[in-house]
């Protein structure tokens, strides 16, 4: 079935054009969701998302056509107003940032919703396909769609390289950065614009609803492997044109599958594998590490038994009956063996007896002197 | 106005208050985009459910639903605890993976599923009268009435219960646990409530103007009152005015019922916004004013009584002096003469003794670091302000 969908990827034009714009934005969605996510603004993209609905519908009343263009352009306006009313609250008023959120979010939606249902009313036969904005409908791309997408990702990448040093300072330590007397505010600003401009380019494609998983996803998913911040731009963009490329696919060759959840379940895909098997922050490997602490916290409490069982004896290398031990339930054949690898008890015919080394770590046991 | 209309408004109004009163609770506890996640994320548990019962208005189903609704919270928390994201974070990831789940499944299945979902996220509360409740033959009126309004009264019952509980878990959560109210139990109910009143509401406003109906109403009140009992109170008046007045409007330009609501709503947030009294933008922008020039106005008279000097009082050095543009420092200046706290001869500033007295004063408790004493100081000399 791979090789089926390879053949015709090779063959097919549209499915190219579609496959490249996914890849694309799925690049630069990932790539300036690490900024977003590192800011802890996650959500602020999904506020966005829904808020540049009305916009969609404004610029189609005003416009009067579908023109894509068009009414991209007036989604971000209205991602850029929401922007601007989410940070108002934030900063004028005792609201807290979920609330300012929540609010513009669900009202903006609403409005949008509003002027939605108003223009399939209106007698104009050109309005059926706003719709589209709702979940994104990756198969309407054109090659100029995707030309506008590579276009600005372009300018944005070329930001973000421009800026790097003042967008890393400003993420890690914005009052520093102000003392030094960046301009924290235009920083800031710029940052916010390129997340909305990346939000309007996926609309047509994702959606409203499901926008902000593409910005953050395949940014949560990077900052599991590594803790530089250049790697974890590039790694996100890599997840993110990978959910891409893997979404577009697995929804053109199954039937009736929007491509947008497709995506954004494969990056959670990311996520998930991502949190579990990580090498440095996994939960896998976190539970490897407790479980072997707590094993070696184990032979060194039979280690420990050992020794006080031993420490009055002339000789220290006296072999003892491992019956002895069971006084002593923490022991195991298995630990015992462990114990004897390591050098630091010799075993012989059912008897143990503490080697040179066993005795001085034991000894040592309390004091760190090892 | 028909019985359907009038049983419209009704539902409307139902759904405003038992989404307003969790809501409250949800602002006041900064939880406000929980009620985000879980709209969204109750969808492939109402998929499924109908998969199971092939019935949109079975118990099951709001069940299933429900538990899809705290399984989100869980694994919300989940996520947060292993500290691998961001708190904020792990709702954007838990949320658009549930949706995505729900529609995918909606669509997979598209042919025999009688779901749809734009119905699902919109919701369309005009259909409602024509789903029935028939008991024994009887029609009991429509059945989103009858399960919004047991919602509502659960919920209700559930407040006067635990309002005390409630309160002391929302505002000092250490307090309740020593108390032994287990904050735990209660934010887990919370979470019970609002998933519940979030399925109950969903088929007649939809999953994503919930959050509307939760949030606006009681984030607007939060502008205008800090006390708990009137902030429910006025929320569920807020949201009942709301759905009455955008119902009507909707019903005028003939759009969608609950994206009316939600502008109406968004709209009367706006107006709070701009004109709360203390806690609006326009009066802190009115305040922040007023305190800039207040503060510069201070700098101004201990500048002027720590130089003794002519040379050093004439009016045209201010400006060099402490660095202000030439409209700011003549504001400063006639604010100054208008308190009379200043007299200017040939160009020489110097402090009356009303001044004098002030600056003396403002001097020893910024020396003593009683810096909040300062504006009953500024409140006793200053007869006009910024």
């Amino acid at each position: 079935m791979i090789q089926e969908y390879l053949e015709l990827l090779l063959v097919d034009y549209t499915l190219q054009v579609i496959t490249l714009g996914t890849a694309v934005l799925g690049a630069v969605c990932g790539m300036l969701g690490s900024f977003a996510v590192l800011r802890k603004q996650s959500l602020l993209g999904d506020a966005i998302s829904h808020a540049s609905l009305p916009g969609i519908a404004i610029a189609f009343l005003v416009l009067g056509v579908k023109d894509n263009n068009g009414l991209l352009l007036g989604a971000l306006a209205s991602g850029l107003l929401s922007a601007i009313f989410i940070k108002g609250i934030i900063t004028k008023t005792h609201l807290k940032s979920d609330t300012a959120l929540g609010v513009v979010l669900s009202t903006f939606f609403g409005f949008g919703m509003l002027l939605l249902t108003y223009i399939q009313k209106l007698p104009n036969a050109n309005q059926s396909g706003l719709e589209k904005y709702l979940f994104g409908q990756a198969a309407t791309l054109l090659a100029s769609d995707v030309w506008l997408m590579t276009t600005i990702s372009g300018i944005s990448l070329l930001v973000v390289l421009l800026f790097w040093k003042e967008f890393k300072m400003v993420l890690f330590d914005a009052d520093y950065t102000k003392t030094l007397g960046f301009n924290v505010k235009f920083i800031d600003t710029l940052i916010t614009s390129f997340i909305v401009i990346s939000i309007v380019m996926g609309l047509q494609t994702v959606g409203v609803v499901l926008m902000s998983a593409m910005l953050l996803a395949p940014a949560a998913a990077a900052r599991q492997w590594t803790n530089s911040l250049a790697k974890m731009v590039m790694l996100a963009g890599l997840f993110g044109a990978i959910s891409g490329v893997i979404g577009t696919g697995i929804s053109a060759s199954a039937n009736n599958l929007s491509t947008g959840p497709v995506i954004v379940l494969i990056a959670t895909l990311f996520v998930m594998f991502s949190f579990v098997f990580s090498p440095i922050r996994g939960l896998l490997f976190k539970q490897i590490k407790l479980w072997k602490n707590r094993n070696d916290l184990k032979l060194m409490k039979t280690l420990l038994f050992m020794y006080n069982l031993v420490k009055d004896h002339e000789n220290v290398a006296h072999p003892h009956k491992i019956q002895i031990l069971n006084n002593f339930q923490g022991y195991t054949r298995k630990s015992l063996n462990r114990l004897q690898a390591e050098n630091l008890i010799l075993l012989e015919k059912g008897n143990w007896s503490l080697t040179e080394k066993g005795f001085k770590t034991a000894k040592n046991l309390y004091t760190q002197e090892l | 106005m028909t019985s359907a209309q009038i049983e419209i408004q009704f539902i409307l109004g139902l759904v405003a208050i038992a989404c307003a009163l969790p809501g409250v609770f949800l602002v006041l506890r900064k939880m406000a985009l929980i009620s985000d996640a879980i709209s969204h994320s109750i969808l492939p548990g109402i998929v499924l459910g109908f998969f199971i019962t092939q019935d949109l208005a079975s118990p099951l189903l709001i069940v299933m639903a429900t538990l899809t609704g705290v399984l989100t919270v869980v694994l919300v928390e989940y996520i947060q605890k292993t500290g691998l994201v961001k708190e904020d974070t792990a709702i954007g990831l838990v949320f658009p993976s549930m949706f995505s789940l729900g529609v995918i499944l909606i669509a997979r299945n598209a042919g025999d599923v009688h779901l749809d979902v734009d119905a699902v996220l919109l919701g369309e509360v005009a259909f409602a009268p024509f789903d029935r409740w028939m008991y024994q033959g009887i029609d009991m009126g429509p059945r989103s009435l009858w399960i919004i309004g047991t919602i509502l009264l659960v919920s209700v019952l559930l407040l006067i219960l635990f309002f005390k509980e409630l309160k002391i878990a929302t505002f000092d959560t250490g307090l309740a646990a020593s108390l032994g109210f287990t904050p735990i139990g209660i934010h887990y109910g919370l979470m019970t409530v609002s998933s519940v009143t979030t399925v109950g509401a969903f088929d007649a406003i939809g999953a994503i103007l919930v959050v509307a109906f939760m949030i606006v109403p009681a984030a607007s009140v939060y502008l205008l009152t800090t006390n708990l009992k009137k902030m429910l109170v006025y929320s569920c008046v807020l949201g009942l005015v709301a759905s009455l007045v955008g119902y009507w409007i909707a019903n005028y330009l003939d759009t969608s019922i609950a994206g009316t609501i939600a502008t109406v709503l968004g709209l009367i947030f706006f107006m709070v916004y701009l004109f709360a009294p203390s806690k609006g933008y326009i009066s802190q922008w009115y305040r922040t004013k007023q305190q800039k020039t207040e503060v510069a106005m201070l700098v101004f008279m201990l500048h002027i009584s720590n130089h003794e000097e002519e040379k050093e009082r004439n009016i045209n050095h201010l400006q060099e002096h402490i660095n202000w543009t030439a409209s700011r420092a003549k504001k400063i200046l006639k604010l100054a003469g208008k308190n009379n706290m200043i007299v200017i001869k040939n160009n020489v500033i110097s402090l009356t003794d009303k001044g004098d007295k002030f600056t003396q004063k403002a001097i020893s408790y910024i020396s003593d670091n009683k810096n909040s004493e300062l504006e009953g100081v500024k409140e006793a000399f200053f007869l006009f302000r910024g």
